[in-house]
Order: C-alpha cells, then structure tokens, then sequence
C-alpha cells in the first residue's frame, strides 16, 4: 500500500465503462463466447467491482458447433467465479422453426445466433449486453458507439447513431429497447494479447499451435469436422495450426501457426500480416457484410 | 502502451483519408488482406494508384459516395506508443461530427489543400478545436506536389492561418504547421527529400512527443462518484468503497476531503485497484476509495480536496453546441448529464448564436438548430458541482438529453 498506482489507459477505460453499465441499467448481461476478448471482458469486470462479484450474469449462445475445448474453459471459468451463466441454443431456434439451417459449401450457424440472441434478450428483458466488439476489427464496427442503442428488433440504425461526448455515456432507453456496450472498443488484437499476457489469463487450448486435421479452401485452413461442409475432392492433411478468433467451427479459419506460448503468439501477432477477421469465413461474404449483419441484430 | 487519441478535420477532398491511409502504410500497419482489398477496389474503380480512403470509409453508403459521414475510429501503432484516430467530416452540415470526435481528443489535425489555402471550412475547424480547448493543434498543408513542394505557397498559407490564430482566446494552444503530400508520402512518416527547406519534424515524429494525458487537463482533483460497492460477504462485510475515474489530480490516502453535496468532511482511508491497496493514484484511474467516516454517499455524489471546492451552483451560462433534428429553444426541458449526475434542466435564455467562422454573434435568436453553436443560461432542479470548462475539460462539460426521446441532443461546456 505504499505504492503510487500505475495505469493502463485502455484497461482503465474498460473499467469505467463496466461501472456505467452496472449504474445506468437494471438488467445487464455479459455476451460470453469463450474467446479472448469475452475473456479479457470478464477480467476487466471484476477488476471494476473488487471486492464484489460481478453484479450481472454471463450468457453464451452455443451454436453447437462450437469448439468442444471452448465449451470446457467456459464452464471452469463461470465455476470460478461464482457468476450465473446463461446458455441458449442455437439448435432450439432452428427446432422452434425460427430459422433455418443454412445448407451448402458455405453453410454457417453464425447468421443464425441473431434470432437466439433477441430471443434470450427479450425473454430475460436485459437492457444491456455487453459484447467484446472491437473497432480495429471490421470497417463497420470502426462507426460502433461504446453504448449503441438497438430498437425493439435489436437492429442498429447505423446514420442516427448518439453522439458520445467526452467519457459521458447516455443509456436512456426506451421500454423494449437495448443497449450493446463495447467496453474494449478502442482495444487492437495485440492490445487484448498483451493484457491477455500481463494478467496471465487462462485462454482455451485453441489459441494456441496444435496438430490438426484440416483442409485448404479459398486460400483459407478449415478445420476438419462433421460441422463443416467439405466437397469430396477437398483434400484433409494434418498441420500445426491455431486459431486467431474463436467463433464457431463453420465460421473460423485456422492459421499455419508454431506459437504454443502466449509470449509466442504475442510476438506472432507482432510480426503479423493478415488481420484477424481475414481468417473470418463469415466477414469473406461482402464488402458490407458485417454492416448487413448488424443491421440485422448481430453484435 | 500509452494512447494518444487525435481529432481529424479537413474539407471535402482536403485527402484527409488518404493521409490516414499514409500513416497506416508507412507504419506498416496495413495488413496484407486489408491491403489486397484496397487494391481490388482502386482496380475496380479504374484507379492507377492506391486509393487509402477505402481503408477508412466504413459505411456502404459511404462507399457510395465516397464521403464520410459519420465519427470512424482508426488505430495504429509505433514502438513507444498507440495512436486513435478519431476521422469526422469536414462538411458545415457536420459540425455535431466534429465536436464529438475533438471531445475524446488531446491533439487535431486541420488539413488544408494547399492549392485553396485557408478557406472558410478552415476557420470553422480551428473553431471547433477552439472550442473544444484541444491543446494541440496540427495544421497539415497537403497537397504539397500539386504546387510544386513550394515554400512560398506554404508561408503564404501559415501567414493566413496566422491572422486566424489571433483571433482565438485561447492563448496556450500549440500550433504546428507541417507541409506534406499524403499521396506521395512527403513528411508524414518519412522526411521529404524534395522539400528540404523545411527543416522540421514530419507529422509522425511530431505526433510521437506529444503529451498522451492531457486530455483530461491538469488541475484540481475531481472525483465523481460512479457506482457504490457493496459486497456484502462475510470478508467484506461492512465494506463500502466508492468507485469512480479520478480527473485533473491525484488523490492520495489521508487526503482531506469533501463529499458534495452533502458537504460532509471526511478523510481518503483506502485506494483500491482490484485487489490492490495504493498510496496514490493519478487522473485517469479508475479506482474503488473508501473513507475514514460512515457517511452516506451514492452515484453523482462527488469527492474533492478540502481546499478545491468547485462551484456548486443551481444556475450557469454554457456555450452549447447543438446536435438533435428537434430545435432547441426558450424554456425547453433536458435531463442534463455531467459526469455521473444527472440533473434537470430549463433553457432560461439564448443569449446569442455564435459563428463558427470567427465572424462573432447572432442576437435574438428563439431557436437553435442542429449544428448551431449558442451561448445558453440554464436554470437547474439541483446545483451541480462543476468547474469551467476552460479549466477542467471534464468537470466543466455537460450533455442534454432529450427527455422524450432519450437522444443525446446538445453538449455544453461550463463559462
């Protein structure tokens, strides 16, 4: 206690933001995928509230097609903590014949977890989510609020957006209406490793160089599994691989990749060239994919 | 890694993307995908170069018309530090973009053509940077190979730009001036071996010195509170700690203390970061303090120094700027925001409308419309504790909420 506190600027940001979330609203929830940044996100929220718990709950929308190690970490780390995590399945949509399975060489559950995430939001009344978006990620995401306000069918009406002034963050909402929260917008990949690094944060296994059953389209590795589509002719080999972002099984591409330590992968996404969300099938779709996406509700 | 966030202004074709996309290139911070896709525009377009403004232009509708129309954020790095850019439209229909973006923002850059020199969009962005009291001030004249790299059309321009800084009130700006070509490359990141007769910093290096933690200025110590924290566990069971962002100070423990409203005294017991005790903690950390005497304490409630009080007043005059469809005007009614406290609030006057382009006021004004900048008196349900802006950029500024629509509809900043 005799020391002067030393801060991190992006890290104090966060935390300010998860205490205007917790204060602004009656019924907040953090979007917990098992990746990095819902990682880091979970740090930074109990760092704001030492020495309380986290005043609000986690909720995963499992597309079932998740990476099994992902599943695993999540449920250590909500035991740890001592939080409630909320689970909601894309397979329930799909069986209450909300949506429909997309079929093809392209098919992807991820569209799909729209209509979940409205659903869990309308039947718990959350006012807030609060999400791991950043805006180094995607072009779209580079317009997104810290506080974005979304309308009774969660859609973001991108040319009539609040203007946020200095720290100060408005979260009057309307009755039906929500807010998605970016605590870590202004976080770059590399930021997220290196806190991910000097907090010594446990990540799922893979994140990290393994051997791997994959196989090559579109310049993109594919994991190989019964989730995803593969044409006959699509050949599988083994390779040593991570991934750079944990989405679902049918959305995320692997990278050649050796980095089996954090200080490796940190110094890998130094030295990188292709962004993160170049190894994201579901971004390849458009130019304005992402922006149609959210529009539509996704986060 | 510290973060400097800088504010760019520029007109129409002023090539303030493709400055931003310069910076990105020759920091080498342009990945090889972002890159492929930049070139695959600039094909399809017909272009014979790299067109830099499709890296920043987010929107579809942008795209489209090749402007931008709303706050984009950019993100780079160099070794010592991280940079964000905050890229608004320089249009005078944007002048709400404008504020917003220089709000988060400790430095600017006001691009100018330097075919077209200072115009009027010029003095309505050193306006804004003005008003907004951002400390450092970049006036990037670009376009410098449509000129033939001439100094003499650079002189002539900063001698302009001159006669337009003395107009301005605010005497301890810093202001730069640095010739470049955004195309070519010329003094952004690299030294310009054509115009050697500028003999100072690129924009880069310039960046690079700037002071990362001014933006919330320097000052008296402000502590607003923003959440309380009640564990109420068996290890914590009476423990009652105050969380909130420190600004414009330190806070130390031992320090005496005042809590407003209430006016209690009091002393800091304890400086939490986590799960850590400190002795002290600079402005900008967000911190959990707890205090010597059990006094009641809730969110918009404020902690300062015992000697530094602030004004705790029920009444004031501010310059807003107004950003909402819906006109403001005489005895209308706002939730206003400052910090974590809300109040509400009544227009009581317009005095006058102030110009953006330095050419002084407009008086007898009933409305103010979006984008209209306005000297206002207030008149508050409860005081507030503020100081002005001048002096805390923090503490002397305020939003107005629109009470039917929720919308963030005007800022002010505290005379």
């Amino acid at each position: 206690m005799t020391s002067n506190l030393q801060i991190n600027a992006l890290e104090n940001e966060a935390i300010y933001i998860m205490r205007e979330v917790a204060a602004q609203f009656e019924k907040p929830v953090l979007l917990f995928s098992g990746g990095k940044d819902s990682i880091t996100l979970v740090r930074l929220a109990q760092k704001a509230f030492y020495p309380a718990k986290i005043p609000f709950p986690l909720m995963h929308i499992d597309t079932g097609h998740n990476f099994p190690e992902t599943i695993e970490f999540r449920d250590r780390l909500v035991e740890e903590l001592g939080v409630e995590l909320i689970v909601r399945h894309v397979q329930d949509t799909i069986d209450q014949g909300k949506v429909q399975e997309e079929t093809g060489r392209y098919s992807s559950r991820n569209t799909l977890q729209t209509t979940t995430l409205l659903d869990a939001i309308e039947e718990f009344k959350f006012d807030a989510c609060i999400g791991g978006a950043r805006r180094d990620e995607e072009k779209a995401r580079a317009k997104e609020r810290i506080f974005s306000v979304r309308d009774d069918f969660g859609q973001w009406d991108e040319k009539n957006q609040r203007p946020e002034l200095f720290d100060m963050l408005n979260g009057q909402i309307h009755l039906g209406q929500n807010v998605r929260v970016f605590p870590i917008s202004n976080w770059t990949e590399l930021d997220v490793w290196t806190y991910i690094e000097k907090e010594d944060l446990e990540i799922p296994s893979i994140y990290f160089a393994h051997k791997r059953k994959i196989f090559v389209r579109d310049g993109l590795i594919w994991s190989s599994s019964e989730f995803v589509y593969k044409d006959e002719e699509e050949e599988v080999e083994e390779r040593m691989v991570r991934f750079r972002t944990v989405g679902d099984m049918s959305c995320t591409a692997a990278v050649d990749s050796y980095a089996t330590t954090i200080s490796e992968v940190v110094a890998e996404i130094r030295d990188s060239s292709i962004s993160e969300r170049g190894a994201r099938i579901d971004d390849k779709r458009s130019e304005a994919a992402m922006e149609k996406r959210k529009q539509q509700g996704y986060f | 890694m510290e973060v400097l966030k800088i504010a760019t202004a520029g007109s129409v074709d002023d090539g303030k993307s493709t400055l931003i996309g310069r910076l990105l290139y020759d920091t080498k911070s342009l990945t090889t995908d972002k890159l492929e896709a930049i070139e695959k525009s600039s094909k399809q377009k017909g272009y014979d170069y790299l067109d830099f403004s499709l890296a920043t232009d987010g929107l579809v509708a942008e795209r489209e018309q090749g402007i931008t129309i709303d706050v984009a954020h950019i993100y780079f790095s160099t070794a010592t530090r991280s940079y964000i850019i905050a890229d608004t439209p320089g249009h005078v229909e944007y002048t709400r973009n404008m504020v917003t973006g220089a709000s988060t923002s400790q430095a600017a850059i006001i691009l100018i053509d330097a075919r077209h020199g200072v115009i009027e969009q010029t003095y309505r962005h050193f306006f804004i940077n003005n008003l907004l009291r951002i400390k450092d001030v970049i006036v990037a004249i670009n376009k410098m190979d449509l000129v033939d790299f001439s100094e003499e059309i650079y002189n002539k321009i900063k001698a302009d730009f001159k006669a337009l800084v003395a107009k301005s009130d605010y005497e301890d700006q810093n202001i730069t001036f640095i010739p470049v070509s955004a195309l070519t490359g010329d003094n952004v990141v690299n030294q310009s071996e054509i115009m050697n007769w500028y003999t100072g910093k690129t924009l880069l290096e310039h960046l690079e010195e700037l002071d990362t933690q001014d933006v919330y200025n320097k000052g008296v110590m402000r502590f607003p509170v923003q959440y309380v924290v009640r564990p109420k566990t068996t290890d914590f069971h009476d423990f009652r700690g105050y969380a909130g962002k420190v600004y414009g100070g330190d806070i130390n423990v031992g320090d005496e203390v005042v809590v407003l409203p209430s006016l209690t005294k009091t002393k800091v017991k304890e400086i939490y970061f986590n799960n850590k005790k400190y002795a002290s903690a600079t402005r900008r950390s967000s911190i959990t303090v707890t205090l010597e005497n059990d006094v009641n304490v809730s969110r918009g409630d404020m902690i300062v120094k015992a000697n530094e009080l602030p004004k705790v007043e029920k009444q004031f005059n501010a310059t807003i700027s107004w950003m909402d469809n819906k006109p403001l005007s005489n005895g209308s009614k706002y939730v206003l925001q400052h910090g974590a406290h809300k109040v509400l609030a009544k227009v009581s006057n317009i005095h006058h409308k102030i110009e953006t382009d330095f050419s002084g006021v407009v008086n007898d004004i009933a409305t103010l419309n979006m984008n209209d900048i306005a000297s206002v008196s207030f008149l508050l349900n409860k005081p507030i504790f503020f100081d002005a802006f001048k002096n805390n950029r923090t503490n002397g500024s305020f939003i107005l909420i629109d009470p039917q629509t929720n919308n963030t509809a005007g800022v002010g900043f505290i005379n």
